[in-house]
């Protein structure tokens, strides 16, 4: 999984079928400490995450079809979890 | 899934089977900064709505081929949806 802040949000009115109705968040990648590191994705909503959060985001299809009992659907990320904090012990 | 902009069409002139029928566009990926970046690609539309100017959501890999009906064609790009409203201040994009 990987850490990221919720930089934004994005509506697909028409879109495949799966991802009618879901809410897509546009996570920007960080470190453990939440300074954005460059990259970005957009996940699906599974923890009811806002603006501005710092998140969880579950990247790897099979797990993403688990969480929304759907085999087939075309899902690789997925929000699964609101970060209070992170510590690096070092 | 990431951001693309689809900046034209291809129309192939023999595909292997699962792809017939599927519309086929050139896709340049957008960055954390809502900016071109990387190679074009290439994407089968599984929405069939998508052309030129549109902001599309696209997923790649094998979610890619599950976008498309019959499953597991070969396809490595698909574009998922149309994107009609974004909301990312830190970004200059929009649909």
């Amino acid at each position: 999984m990987i850490l990221g802040r919720v930089a934004g949000e994005v509506v697909t009115t028409i879109a495949h079928p799966f991802y009618r109705g879901r809410t897509l968040l546009l996570v920007e990648r960080t470190d453990p400490s939440f300074t954005p590191t460059g990259g970005y994705l957009i996940a699906v909503d599974a923890v009811g995450a806002g603006l501005g959060q710092h998140v969880l985001v579950l990247d790897e299809g099979n797990g993403a079809r688990q969480v929304f009992a759907s085999p087939d659907a075309p899902v690789r990320s997925v929000v699964v979890g609101i970060v209070d904090h992170a510590n690096v012990h070092r | 899934m990431l951001l693309g902009r689809v900046i034209g069409t291809v129309v192939p002139a023999v595909v292997y089977e699962g792809l017939k029928g599927w519309p086929l566009l050139l896709v340049q990926p957008l960055d954390a900064g809502g900016l071109s970046a990387g190679r074009t690609l290439v994407a089968a539309d599984a929405t069939r709505m998508a052309g030129p100017g549109d902001l599309v959501t696209y997923e790649g890999g094998r979610e890619a081929a599950l976008a498309l009906e019959p499953n597991f064609v070969p396809v490595d790009h698909a574009i998922v949806g149309l994107v009609d409203h974004l909301h990312w201040p830190r970004a200059e994009v929009s649909p």
